[in-house]
């Protein structure tokens, strides 16, 4: 008797331990941002996205039904093998649940390829290519914050709707632009504009003179700079010094984030029509974090990447918490299900391809005489909906979404 | 209209004027470096370094200061020389007499603590900084339009580089300095002070790379990379033109900036590598450099 009420007691301590890991391993939700936190990338992403998640986890309460939040961080180099090795020795041997961020388009695929293999979660927030939604997609795999659809997409349907009917590019060199270039080229194309002519640059490059002559001697009215950070700054910098601007060509930055035009100033960037995900300065939530985010970074204001991540890690935990456990396949069942109500995302929503669709602006940089100070940079033209700034689903390429 | 291999001569003109200007920076660059080399024995990896601080004193000088561009071209090249001869009184004369590997490894070393340490203090993306207003605007050549300030650039280059040029080799000074690349031993053996000289030497090249950084600063972006994006096409430039030729230096440096200008026309994709494949040539041609003697 004794002997049998001793063996079911174990039983029953057995099952309930058993029970307790399948719902959170080691007892404990893990975080992993994986970032540019030395290169290219590290003003408007880098540290700035460590600092973002730690407040999501503090306002989120440090803990998952009880159980701790755990966050870790690592520089990814921009590199995609640096990448993959850190992302499965996290996955593996760290017991990482989740890892977020992920800027670099190489480096957001290679961690993608990982975590699909082991039905972990990945958030991106400042990887830009279509591709991780469309046939590099995964059931535990997310992009939060842009992708070049959309910054092709609300920028040159605006430009073409105000006239700008013929283009010109100005192209890097390698996967990113070329993909953002297509992209702008179809809208281009589907607005009734003509495209004239493209050059591809080297990346990185630092004079844009010779590139800008053969942009102005093209014609074209638009002159659209398909590549990113120092590539973007330099050209517009020089722009403006070969008289381009002055000469009637407009300029259209594909994908500039506030850090670049906090790095040219508004004396040259002002006037330039942009896209973005996320600007500080819209209403009190996004006001409110940007204040608080910048007393931790010195007084920098966060990019659309740094206030993504905070909103992706949020949501992962709410899901984390209401699926009671932290494995992967459920959690993102549940980030599915759940929509995404904060500052960065109204109404947001997660499709079966991995899209978190929200609401984009078109915004406009400032004159200096209209910008009260420091980081005050962009008036919003218009609020582009969600349905229309991203990929249809019926476009997506995703096995996953069902046709 | 005119064409050339399908390209309008006028834009083939502008392309080309463009091509010398950038020249122009190589030629600076170049210019420091082949100095330093001729003098020192040092393949200093730290000039890209020096260039950027050139560059980011003239924006600090600006911000914190509200000193201009013209004050800026006189104190950011002593502010940087004087750091650079910290640099070598302390770091690189302990090297002279070793394997001219110990001192690039230094060099590098020191580029990657400088651009840490910028980086760490002023981000990546870089800081603005604007043409003075007295060299804003631009010339309608005609064939071109060409912004006054580039233009400025290029007539800057040529002053320094046929200055310095000139100092070397037709001052006392130059044909002491000379003698001593030959052989200091017997130059400090006549009563010249040649480790004063050596300092001296290389405070000078350290100051020819911050005045390329401030010409730099109103059109490339001020950022913590500027310099090490440049120096390896410089160094394939001082490798083209012969290492330790002066003269040498600044021609190549100018003709590789056709060269790219060219290129950035014809197939600009390639812009980027072709100095380095005239550089494959060149080794395998004249292993010396256009203009090296071989020792």
């Amino acid at each position: 008797m004794i002997m049998k009420r001793l063996m079911l007691s174990a039983a029953a301590l057995a099952l309930s331990a058993g029970v307790a890991q399948a719902q959170y391993s080691d007892n404990k939700v893990k975080i992993g941002i994986l970032t540019d936190l030395s290169g290219t990338y590290s003003d408007l992403a880098g540290k700035g996205t460590i600092v973002a998640a730690q407040m999501a986890i503090e306002d989120f309460g440090g803990k998952v039904n009880g159980l701790p939040i755990e966050l870790v961080s690592a520089d990814h180099q921009n590199k995609a093998d640096i990448a993959s090795s850190i992302a499965r020795k996290w996955y593996d041997t760290e017991g990482v649940d989740a890892i977020a961020e992920l800027v670099t388009t190489a480096a957001a695929i290679a961690v993608r390829e990982v975590a699909k293999e082991k039905g972990k979660i990945d958030l991106n927030s400042g990887a830009a290519s279509t591709p991780l939604t469309n046939d590099k997609c995964s059931p535990t795999g997310f992009h939060w914050t842009y992708d070049t659809y959309a910054m092709a997409a609300g920028t040159a349907n605006a430009v073409v709707k105000s006239g700008g009917k013929s283009w010109f590019f100005l192209t890097a060199d390698y996967a990113f632009g070329h993909n953002l270039q297509a992209q702008t080229e179809r809208v281009v194309k589907a607005n009734g504009g003509e495209v004239k002519g493209s050059v591809r640059h080297p990346f990185p490059n630092a004079d844009f003179s010779s590139f800008l002559l053969q942009a102005q001697s093209s014609g074209a009215q638009i002159i659209g700079l398909a590549n990113a950070g120092a590539d973007t700054i330099n050209a517009i910098k020089q722009a403006k010094e070969f008289g381009i601007t002055q000469g009637g060509q407009k300029l259209a930055g594909l994908l500039v984030f506030i850090t670049d035009v906090n790095s040219l100033g508004l004396e040259t960037a002002q006037g330039m029509v942009l896209t973005t995900g996320f600007y500080w300065d819209m209403d009190e939530g996004t006001r409110a974090f940007s204040k608080r985010f910048a007393e931790r970074m010195n007084g920098k204001m966060p990019s659309m990447v740094q206030a993504g991540v905070y909103s992706q890690v949020t949501h992962y935990l709410k899901a984390a918490a209401a699926a009671k456990t932290d494995e992967g396949i459920k959690v993102a069942d549940k980030m599915r299900e759940l929509p995404i109500q904060d500052f960065f995302a109204k109404n947001g929503k997660i499709r079966a391809d991995g899209r978190m669709v929200h609401d984009m602006y078109l915004a406009q940089v400032k004159a200096p005489a209209e910008s009260k100070g420091p980081w005050d940079y962009y008036k919003i033209m218009r609020t582009i909906p969600g349905d229309e700034a991203f990929q249809p689903l019926a476009e997506s390429t995703c096995p996953l979404v069902k046709k | 209209m005119m064409t050339i291999f399908g390209i309008p001569t006028q834009a083939l003109f502008g392309q080309l004027l463009l091509g010398l200007i950038n020249g122009a920076f190589y030629a600076m660059l170049s210019l420091g470096l082949a100095l330093i080399f001729g003098l020192l024995n040092i393949v200093n990896f730290s000039h890209g370094a020096l260039y950027m601080m050139g560059a980011f004193v003239a924006w600090l000088l600006l911000t914190y200061l509200g000193a201009g561009y013209w004050l800026a071209l006189i104190i950011a090249p002593l502010a940087v020389a004087v750091f650079g001869i910290i640099c070598e009184r302390f770091l690189l004369s302990r090297l002279y007499k070793l394997d001219h590997l110990y001192g690039l490894l230094l060099t590098f070393g020191l580029a990657l603590v400088i651009e840490g340490l910028f980086r760490q203090l002023y981000g990546i993306s870089g800081m603005p900084y604007a043409v003075p207003k007295e060299l804003q605007g631009g010339w309608n050549l005609g064939f071109m339009y060409l912004p006054i300030y580039r233009g400025w650039v290029v007539v800057a280059s040529l002053v320094l580089c046929l200055g310095s040029w000139l100092l070397i080799e037709k001052t006392k000074l130059g044909a002491y300095l000379r003698a001593a690349t030959e052989n200091a031993t017997l130059v400090q053996a006549f009563g010249i002070n040649v480790p004063m000289m050596v300092t001296l030497t290389y405070g000078f090249g350290v100051a020819l790379a911050a005045i390329a950084g401030v010409l730099a600063a109103p059109i490339y972006s001020v950022n913590p990379l500027m310099g090490s994006n440049l120096i390896i096409v410089v160094f394939a430039v001082v490798v083209i033109g012969g290492m330790g030729s002066i003269l040498g230096a600044v021609i190549t440096g100018f003709l590789l900036g056709l060269v790219e200008g060219l290129t950035k026309v014809f197939y600009p994709e390639a812009a980027s590598t072709v100095i380095f494949v005239v550089m494959a040539i060149v080794l395998l041609i004249k292993p010396a450099g256009l203009f090296g003697k071989r020792s």
